[in-house]
């Protein structure tokens, strides 16, 4: 465990590093150099070895030379001072005869971040730019953006801006590739770099020499240039042509996204090279690696969006590998439920029907929701198979066909009949609130339908105590109004008895107030609340609204090929995208409790500069241990986190925390309220533990927020910032995954 | 554009750690999370986590901006292969092992975070660090096979070892070149027998340990046809539905004679990729007969039991063999224990209430055989019901040997002749994706 004894380790190596005998055994001191490196690697702090790793880096063997500018590009930005010693051995190596060592020394003399290293770098750079070898000059191209990040706000050296163009011309492919990301990083504020008619077309003609990641490097950056003439687009088309079919799916991809974006005025053009490229999209769905199968699978549902026919032959391929990890498998349901036809439905649905049975209780709930949907075209069919899974008497199965059920009978009523039938012969009831909600909704829309809709009713009411749900709550009286409306006879007596207990004795004020306002409107007849209550039972142009369209290319085409399609939702490119993830949702309110100790101005701004801190688990502690100590402490800091308490199942929280070395002491059960959770870590020497608390939602003034209060010893406010961060993240991470599915 | 670039074992210690430009923090934890819920993506304040998994071991780079998706994870899969071609092997010991000359070779490929070279002819120029092998390649490994026969003949295999070993090693200096062709078949059977879906991805890899290799000639099938249109006359020809081929392959005799000629490069490559679909050339490898029944073993309890009746048929060539195949049926809810009766002993089959299914495992299956098994599995309160519970059957297994698509090699030659002895050695394997039978 090197983390422990850091010093010791330091010491003992630098005493190696040091020692002649060793020096003088090029075999033994490379060793040492390699262990340096090794826990430079691990995340030991082995800066305090600079000055002996300095003096290894004057040798001929040009593996030690490579281990040891590694060292030294790691810590050039903590001992500024030391590293310019470096420099010199550095310089020097830049005038070898030998290519590879020039190319080295300039490189890595690039990477030192440090201040004032441009006067050092500039002029080997220049002189690397006209190196003969080819080697040199792609690490010089790219030494002048590094330059320039340095020194971010400094003015563009405009030689450097020419040669860079001038250098376009290069013989060498990776020289022009290299020269374009520079100019791009040297140009960012003018808009990166520009793309003339000149050089698009040379960068065209050399398409031929560049490998594959380059190709698609200069595939994109020619998204800039647009043809004069129709005549000029179509000569880059053909030029482009066989790059369509490559075997790499990145290139494809990327010409097919220049394709689109250069042809968006010819809607024939772009259809032809979708239907080309269906085959290379389709190959990557198959691919053997799993990430690009699910990258191809976000581009295929990406695609479809504008044409829909292009894939229903090919609908096998996105039938579910047994062993497939389940992101692929939700993509390709997704996938499946828009390529049903006429002809293939009964194959769809047999695949979907597989899935229902799953181990995975999203897996199955998703496949359930996705037979919903196609339900909407073919509902017969798929009744049966709902109808027949209500058979399995599964908790999470039932629920989610309960809830099926109430989609489909809002969007196409037809089905309404039948569907009242086989809600009214199960026997079994969802035990989820979601499940509950979609059932009491059922019987209260269709309660006339329905011939034990009030018996079922009864059972809620009777259970009214242990129901733990507001949310059930409210879609109980809602839904018992309802039937009263129809079957007044029957409910007349329970609807009484729900009233009285809601207005009596709930202690939540919104069944309360809904409670009250159902009373109120019973007072004033009959006709009234009927008119108040009931609203039409279903809405089929819904249908219209949900069902497929197809969507314009230019909807999409700016984000094919970026990570957008990846994470779901429309990630803008580049700075949008930052953007977007920078601002999380949540407010972070900073509640200081008075008389603790006084914290600094930074507190403000509780998301910069944390991460720094490193969490670990140490040894377990006992729950008396925590238990004395949270009673004997004091709480030194209490955040609202602003989303509410993850979902997840006890067990997985559990996990996950660990994996951030925050080790779970305890916590309540299930839908418990208050939900309470006690947690704990250690960071550099400090113990932190932390309670994290669900607010009471029935209590007024509290949201479904999640409190965190953190208690310390000793204290170290910057670590706590850091845990909090960290928590925060873990939680959000957790929250999003559930309420996806 | 890549900031970073890192390597986690397993369990998130980082192995390798590269940090293209510069940025603040490591993110790491943050990032375990996401292997843990299983998300490719994964973004925090504006970086992108991608990652890859392979060799067990977590490939991930993070980004600022918003590039290609296919770009990183191929680049990833790439940097993989690299490292699995330079260590022999793939596995935490392994990069642990050579780390210094994992970091040589990221400096190589990746200059501020841009991607220079992933090719190993340049690579090899540049790259000065030894790998350190997990376990030496010896002459022993070769023991048990004809040493001096390489050619195409089926009935001579190369071990499987032999492959995996650094391609820059001085030390056991072998030249050998591997060409593999790998299919994996996924294939859904219907309820009756019926064969619903049948797909085949193949690929022709090949693995190169030549120093210096002109120019190779691989002969495929004479009568390979690409395409339904192409189908000739009436012979049983050899079909792929399409095919595609790395950009350094030269096909000016494949439309006639059906020839690759490629210059491989040291290391792995993929020369050939093909599929079908919808068509398999010859019978599924397995066929299944289930039987599914209830039986009370005493009312009174509500003591019950699932009778699953295998019979598994292997329809292969009655010389070949299928290896390591399983068999996992899903069991209904709440089963508790299982007992089974298995036709031979090296058979196991257990029992994973956690998965709810059960487990059968035959490490060796000839062509042509048929094994049976009974499965007594006690699930306490069994309703009608529970029975829809069992299927869909799922099989994994290996077919040494077998192309599904009939795809062979019909020769190898280097021309011109190398100097020194050189082996050849080719290999089919079929694989199952995915294998599923509904009952």
């Amino acid at each position: 465990m090197p983390y422990l004894g850091s010093e010791e380790v330091v010491k003992e190596l630098r005493r190696a590093l040091s020692n002649p005998n060793v020096q003088a055994d090029r075999l033994r001191y490379k060793n040492y150099i390699t262990k340096v490196i090794r826990y430079m690697t691990q995340g030991l702090d082995v800066s305090a070895l600079f000055m002996d790793m300095v003096k290894a880096s004057a040798t001929v063997d040009i593996v030690q030379k490579k281990l040891v500018y590694l060292y030294m590009c790691t810590y050039a930005s903590d001992k500024p001072d030391l590293a310019l010693l470096a420099i010199n051995t550095l310089r020097k190596d830049c005038a070898d005869p030998n290519p590879m060592v020039r190319g080295l020394a300039l490189r890595n003399m690039c990477n030192f971040r440090m201040p004032g290293m441009t006067e050092y770098i500039e002029q080997p750079i220049v002189a690397g730019l006209r190196d003969k070898a080819s080697y040199v000059r792609r690490v010089a191209v790219l030494g002048c953006a590094k330059m320039h990040s340095l020194q971010p706000n400094t003015e563009i050296d405009g030689t450097i801006v020419n040669e860079l163009y001038a250098l376009l011309r290069d013989p060498d492919p990776v020289v022009v590739v290299n020269c374009l990301r520079a100019l791009e990083e040297i140009l960012k504020d003018e808009g990166g770099v520009v793309i003339n008619k000149p050089i698009a077309h040379h960068l065209l003609n050399r398409m031929k020499d560049l490998d594959s990641w380059a190709q698609s490097e200069v595939l994109t950056f020619l998204l800039r240039y647009r043809p004069r003439s129709d005549d000029e687009l179509f000569d880059i088309l053909s030029l482009l042509d066989a790059f369509l079919l490559s075997s790499h799916a990145h290139v494809a991809v990327a010409t097919l996204r220049l394709f689109l974006h250069l042809a968006s005025a010819h809607p024939t053009v772009q259809a032809d090279a979708l239907l080309r490229t269906s085959a290379p999209l389709l190959a990557t769905c198959g691919a053997a690696s799993r990430e690009l199968r699910f990258a191809g699978l976000c581009h295929v549902q990406q695609v479809m969006r504008s044409q829909p026919g292009l894939f229903g032959t090919h609908y096998k391929r996105f039938f579910c590998g047994y062993s497939e990890p389940s992101y692929i498998k939700f993509r390709k349901m997704e996938i499946l439920v828009e390529l049903v036809n006429d002809e293939n439905v009964a194959l769809v649905l047999e695949e979907l029907r597989s899935y229902c049975t799953d181990v995975s209780p999203e897996l199955a709930q998703a496949a359930i929701a996705a037979i919903g949907r196609i339900a909407r075209t073919y509902s017969e069919k798929c009744l049966d198979i709902l109808t027949g899974l209500l058979g399995l008497k599964q908790d999470h199965i039932t629920s989610a066909v309960i809830q099926t059920f109430r989609d489909l009978v809002w969007f196409c009523p037809q089905s309404t009949a039948a569907v009242c039938q086989t809600v009214g012969a199960c026997v079994d009831s969802p035990q989820d609130s979601e499940g509950k909600q979609a059932l009491l909704w059922l019987l209260g829309e269709h309660g006339d339908q329905i011939s034990s809709a009030p018996y079922v009713m009864e059972g809620y009411i009777d259970g009214l105590k242990t129901e733990l749900s507001s949310a059930v709550k409210m879609e109980l009286l809602t839904a018992a109004v309802k039937m009263f409306l129809c079957r007044p006879a029957e409910t007349q007596d329970m609807l009484g008895r729900l009233l009285h207990y809601c207005i009596e004795e709930e202690s939540d004020v919104c069944v309360r107030d809904r409670a009250l306002l159902y009373y109120r409107l019973l007072q004033r007849g009959v006709e009234e609340t009927r008119k108040v209550v009931t609203g039409p039972k279903s809405d089929p142009s819904m249908s219209v609204l949900t069902g497929r369209q197809e969507e314009p290319i230019s909807e999409w085409d700016s984000t094919f090929n970026t990570l957008g399609p990846l994470a779901g939702c429309d990630l803008c490119p580049q700075t949008a995208a930052t953007s977007a993830a920078d601002q999380p949702s949540c407010r972070a309110e900073n509640e200081l409790l008075p008389g603790k100790v006084d914290t600094d101005v930074t507190l403000s701004s509780p998301d910069d500069a944390e991460e720094e801190i490193s969490l670990s688990l140490g040894p377990p502690l006992s729950h008396e241990t925590f238990e004395k100590m949270w009673l004997d402490l004091e709480t030194l800091h209490r955040q609202t986190l602003g989303f509410p308490r993850p979902r997840a199942a006890p067990d997985t929280l559990q996990a996950a925390l660990q994996l951030v070395k925050i080790q779970t002491l305890a916590f309540t059960p299930g839908d418990t309220v208050p939900w309470k959770a006690y947690i704990y870590t250690r960071s550099t020497e400090t113990l932190i533990l932390a309670e994290l608390l669900q607010g009471d939602q029935q209590a007024p003034g509290s949201d479904e927020s999640l409190v965190v209060s953190v208690k310390q010893q000793p204290v170290n406010q910057h670590a706590i910032r850091g845990f909090v961060s960290v928590l925060k993240s873990v939680l959000q991470t957790l929250n999003p995954i559930k309420s996806k599915n | 554009m890549i900031s970073q670039i890192f390597i986690l074992s397993s369990k998130g210690d980082h192995l390798i750690y590269k940090d293209c430009i510069l940025t603040t923090g490591l993110l790491v934890a943050l990032f375990c999370l996401c292997l843990y819920l299983l998300i490719l993506l994964q973004s925090h304040k504006g970086l992108h986590f991608i990652h890859v998994r392979q060799g067990g071991l977590y490939w991930v780079a993070s980004t600022k901006t918003n590039p290609s998706p296919f770009t990183i994870i191929e680049f990833l899969n790439r940097l993989a292969a690299l490292t699995k071609d330079y260590c022999g092997s793939l596995s935490e010991k392994s990069v642990r092992m050579n780390f210094a000359l994992i970091y040589e070779l990221l400096d190589e490929m990746v200059d501020f975070g841009y991607i220079q070279t992933t090719s190993t002819d340049i690579l090899k120029n540049f790259i000065q660090t030894e790998a350190v092998s997990s376990k030496p390649f010896s002459l022993f490994d070769l023991s048990n096979v004809g040493l001096f026969g390489a050619e195409t003949q089926q009935s001579k295999v190369a071990p499987s070892v032999a492959a995996s070993r650094p391609i820059m090693s001085s030390r056991g200096e072998q030249n050998e070149i591997f060409v593999d062709v790998i299919e994996r078949l996924s294939v859904v059977i219907g309820s009756k027998g019926v064969l619903m879906k049948a797909d085949i991805q193949g690929e022709i890899r090949i693995k190169c340990f030549l120093p210096t290799c002109s120019e190779m000639r691989i002969g495929l099938n004479e009568e390979l046809s690409i395409g339904k249109s192409q189908l000739k006359g009436y012979s049983s020809a050899v079909r792929v539905d399409e095919c595609r081929f790395h950009q350094a392959v030269k096909l000016d005799e494949f439309d006639t004679f059906r020839i690759l000629k490629v210059c491989p490069s040291q290391g792995e490559q993929t020369v050939m990729q093909y599929q079908l679909c919808d068509e398999l050339p010859c019978a599924p490898p397995f066929q299944l007969f289930p039987s599914v029944e209830k039986d009370y073993v005493n009312r009174s309890v509500n003591l019950s039991m699932v009778l699953i009746f295998l019979k598994l048929r292997c329809d292969l060539p009655p010389k070949s063999t299928a290896l390591n195949v399983s068999i996992t049926v899903p069991v209904p809810k709440g089963s508790t224990s299982m007992s089974q009766e298995l036709s031979s002993p090296d058979q196991t089959a257990e029992l994973q209430p956690k998965n709810k299914a059960l487990l059968w495992e035959i490490p060796r299956f000839p062509g042509g055989a048929q094994l049976s098994a009974l499965f007594k599995v006690d699930v306490p309160g069994l309703s009608s019901a529970s029975l829809l519970e069992v299927g869909p059957v799922s099989m994994s297994f290996e077919l040494p040997k077998q192309t599904c698509t009939g795809l062979q090699i019909r020769f190898l030659r280097l021309s011109p002749t190398q100097t020194g002895l050189s082996q050849r050695w080719v290999r089919y394997v079929t694989h199952s994706d995915s294998y599923t039978i509904r009952i």
